[in-house]
């Protein structure tokens, strides 16, 4: 800001040089300095106000783009808890196929996911409480990967996912009716 | 700090390291007696003492050999006499009710808290035979040898020992009687499943004696614990643990309850089992692709692969020897019981019958085969003789999984649900005796047996 330093001198100094003019008269040579000195002064100010103006319109822009991000982030995060409404997919007793049913919900989770590169997954796979344990723990696993692999094919990058098998071990029904089975043969699509 | 480490640090500020008593205590209830148990008095035991009887042990040793499923103990309304040693009992008044066998005894309060207890076992028509005065040549001269009296001892306990030194009778009167070693000294591993909605830590790892008594948890946690598995020396327990969002191996000492995270690799670390030598351990990891059996040396920490195969394979068990494993594959469709060499890494199926068969263990004399075996949807535990094949399902309880053999082999425990819980449950070898274990309060499951513990 060294022109505005110059200018605030400037300002000083132009009252005592006028006083001291005025004892004797000002001469030609000084009056021109003076008109020039005014000048310079008014082209500054406009300057200034050229800058201001520009600095304006710039937050103005910012503001908009961060207005913009926000909402981007809000239907992101209006995407996802879309999508985590629609977090579980179910399967018949004792496979680990993906019911044609599940494919277009799966499918928005998989585009979600390739559109958000950083967002990452878990799939929890799990079973009813028939058979053993560790077997269910195997299958649990089988029908997570199945999940795994449907996003991988629709193009989801494998270091979003990661999958975990809990069996029989977190049924989301308790009980031992048929409901509660089927209601416990399931993926679940957890965000991180 | 990273919202993942302020999970983590969180997760292990959760989780309680804890050998706590409990109250939840299980109690066995029978339901399917044995008809040709053997009949056997255990009379009171004489308390002479200014104290009150710590634990009546005579209650004890009653209800073990009940429990056994080989003896038919009698009423104490129904006994004709109270002796307290030989000479005091009447032998014929035994015989005429039926029993062939009396066990009597003496506690006599020797102050410090400690006790002398005393008891002989006494065969009753042995001694109506030889009015009690059988003779015998000892070294070429005719001696007293009272023969009738199968076993006498003494021993000074002190307070706390009162029910163990019951099961040490009762375990010297089963093996005199029924010729094999009793497991009444020996304890059962367990996971109780507390109401997840209520409870912050609702999976708990629990140990208590064979029988139900002195619950000690182990370890509270806020997410699933599988799979506990015994060291053959008894102290420590191999167990899968979610409490990090994954399964991983762990072994804990039961008694200084420090533990050594043993596996952590992605995806499944499950089914631990330690081998018969107590230097390996047996488990399944999915790191590779999908679910395989592995040998893991535990000084070393060097790791076996010895299943390969695209299906799954799970659940390895120890044949008693050592040298081979038991384990259920898919390789022919449906989960069957497979054994390998794990020389050779050869490996032949064992079982044919029903739908499946899952969980196997064989019985420490190595003659049969323990499974789940599922026919027409039904889950049952089952047993398989391993010379000619022959499989009788054992039990009518419904969704049976986890058998787990008692080290004697007369026995096996296994979890199941009734009235909608599950809870666990007894069923003898030859499938006739049959006892639940319900518990007051969540789901019990995953039980182990202990190897003996003297």
């Amino acid at each position: 800001m060294l022109t505005n330093k110059k200018l605030r001198t400037l300002l000083i100094a132009l009252p005592a040089i006028t006083l001291m003019a005025c004892s004797s008269g000002p001469s030609d040579e000084e009056l021109e300095a003076e008109r020039q000195n005014a000048a310079a002064a008014a082209a500054q100010q406009a300057q200034q106000e050229a800058e201001a103006a520009a600095q304006a319109a710039a937050a103005q822009a910012e503001a908009a783009a961060a207005e913009q991000l926000q909402r981007a982030q809000q239907m992101m995060e209006q995407e996802k808890a879309e999508l985590e409404s629609q977090q579980t997919v179910y399967f018949d007793f004792d496979r680990a196929t993906i019911k044609s049913e599940f494919f277009p919900v799966l499918r928005k989770h998989a585009e979600f996911l390739v559109k958000n590169p950083g967002q990452t997954v878990v799939i929890e796979g799990h079973t009813d409480s028939r058979g053993t344990p560790e077997y269910n723990i195997a299958l649990g696993e089988r029908r997570a990967k199945a999940v795994e692999t449907f996003f991988q094919n629709e193009g989801v990058s494998a270091s979003q996912i990661s999958v975990v098998s809990y069996g029989e071990e977190k049924p989301s029904v308790t009980g031992t009716s048929e409901y509660a089975f089927a209601q416990n043969r399931r993926a679940v699509v957890v965000y991180q | 700090m990273s919202l993942k480490s302020v999970v983590k640090s969180v997760l292990v500020t959760v989780l309680v390291l804890s050998a706590v008593a409990t109250q939840a205590k299980i109690e066995i209830v029978i339901t399917e007696g044995v008809s040709n148990a053997r009949p056997i008095a255990v009379v009171p035991f004489r308390w002479n003492g200014a104290t009150v009887l710590p634990e009546d042990i005579s209650d004890v040793i009653t209800n073990n050999l009940l429990r056994s499923g080989k003896f038919n103990p009698m009423k104490m309304s129904d006994m004709p006499q109270f002796p307290t040693q030989d000479d005091e009992v009447d032998y014929d008044a035994w015989a005429e009710k039926g029993i062939d066998t009396v066990l009597v005894g003496n506690i006599e309060e020797r102050g410090n808290g400690q006790y002398e207890v005393s008891f002989q076992l006494i065969d009753v028509l042995r001694a109506q035979a030889t009015g009690g005065e059988s003779k015998s040549l000892v070294n070429g001269a005719l001696v007293l040898s009272k023969d009738h009296i199968v076993e006498a001892r003494e021993k000074i306990i002190n307070t706390a020992d009162f029910r163990q030194y019951a099961h040490i009778i009762s375990d010297i009167v089963y093996e005199s009687l029924i010729g094999e070693r009793g497991a009444f000294l020996t304890r059962i591993a367990y996971v109780i499943v507390r109401d997840r909605e209520t409870n912050p830590l609702p999976f708990q790892l629990v140990i208590s004696d064979y029988d139900g008594e002195n619950e000690t948890r182990l370890l509270s946690s806020p997410e699933p614990l599988m799979s506990p598995a015994w060291s053959p020396d008894g102290n420590q327990l191999a167990y899968v643990s979610f409490e990090n969002k994954k399964s991983q191996i762990f072994i804990q000492d039961i008694y200084t309850t420090r533990r050594t995270l043993v596996t952590d690799f992605p995806g499944i670390n499950g089914s631990p089992a330690f081998s018969p030598d107590g230097k390996k351990l047996a488990m399944v990891l999915s790191k590779d692709g999908n679910p395989e059996i592995y040998v893991m040396d535990l000084a070393s920490r060097n790791l076996e692969r010895i299943t390969r195969n695209r299906t799954i394979d799970t659940e390895p068990s120890w044949a008693p020897d050592g040298k081979t494993l038991i384990f259920s594959s898919e390789r022919g469709g449906k989960p069957q019981i497979y054994q390998v060499n794990l020389d050779t890494k050869r490996a032949r199926r064992l079982t044919f019958e029903g739908e499946m068969n899952l969980g196997a263990s064989i019985t420490p004399d190595n003659t049969n085969l323990v499974v789940v075996n599922r026919t027409q949807g039904d889950y049952h535990i089952a047993r398989q003789n391993l010379q000619n094949g022959n499989m009788l399902v054992l039990t009518k309880t419904f969704l049976d999984e986890s058998p787990s053999i008692a080290p004697n082999g007369s026995m096996i425990i296994y979890s199941t649900v009734h009235e909608g819980k599950q809870v666990l449950s007894l069923v003898s070898l030859d499938g006739r005796f049959k006892a639940l274990l319900p518990a007051a309060e969540g789901q019990v499951k995953s039980p182990s047996w202990s190897p003996f513990l003297l």
